[in-house]
């Protein structure tokens, strides 16, 4: 890892995408804005956790974003079918889809 | 010895490149999400992040990790952001019309999405009418749904308008 500057700009370029989303999952209409804003938060916290694996010389924080990822799935879709739905424990044989 | 050196830094330059094509396009999805005027035209910044953004990053640092198990885990980061992305904007999509979002341009979506299973009328009948004078006015920033300006071809397209 001898050249750092661009993994620095790199960075700091996440980070400033990583305020624009905070700044739409505060400002969004609806809820469904904020919930685009929290997935596109998580993609970005994925490749932050790599470029400070990079930058850090630990490639350990790869096994983090890994996890991220995973979570970042489950809890979209969770919070999708909660607003959906109003129930996590929904059924949908019970009803035809729309 | 020189050669082998040549070919490190046409690496190194290679993945620096596409470090930076990463960080704009991830700098360019982010200003779309706020930038947007509606949610599905968002949704459309947000994929620029997840496909482009997260795919020249991992990239560049593939270039950067050479053959090592670095690499492997950034293959499956990508793997994993490339089918998990898709998944989440189409239940997000889904959850959004049925909880009657509309979207931005037209507003034949939501009724067809609600109720009318994919019509087989013939695209004659959809009438071009549907598009107000007040949706064609925005034709400058259609770039999310990706549709034509003329709301007689977009009508025209789909074959699924209201008749």
């Amino acid at each position: 890892m001898s050249a750092d500057p661009m993994f620095i700009a790199a960075a700091i370029a996440v980070l400033l995408a990583l305020s624009m989303a905070v700044a739409r999952v505060i400002l969004g209409p609806t809820v469904f804005d904020r919930v685009l804003a929290g997935n596109s938060i998580g993609t970005l916290a994925i490749l932050l956790l790599a470029i400070v694996g990079f930058l850090t010389g630990r490639p350990e924080w790869l096994d983090i974003a890994l996890t991220y990822g995973l979570l970042n799935l489950i809890g979209t879709l969770a919070v999708l079918k909660f607003f959906r739905h109003g129930d996590l424990a929904y059924d949908a044989t019970e009803e035809p889809g729309p | 010895m020189a050669d082998h050196f040549d070919i490190h830094q046409l690496v190194s330059v290679f993945s620096w490149v596409s470090i930076l094509l990463g960080s704009f396009f991830v700098l360019v999805g982010a200003l779309g999400l706020v930038r947007m005027p509606d949610m599905f035209t968002r949704m459309h910044a947000a994929s620029i992040t997840d496909t482009v953004g997260a795919g020249f990053l991992i990239l560049g640092m593939i270039g950067q990790a050479g053959a090592t198990l670095i690499t492997v885990k950034l293959v499956f980061i990508l793997l994993l952001i490339a089918i998990t992305s898709p998944v989440a904007s189409h239940a997000l999509a889904q959850a959004a019309l049925y909880k009657g979002l509309e979207p931005f341009l037209s507003d034949d979506r939501r009724e067809r999405s609600l109720s009318a299973p994919p019509a087989t009328a013939s695209p004659a009948t959809a009438a071009p009418a549907t598009a107000a004078p007040g949706t064609a006015a925005p034709g400058t920033a259609n770039n999310g749904n990706g549709e034509a300006a003329a709301p007689s071809a977009s009508t025209a397209d789909n074959g699924r308008a209201r008749s």
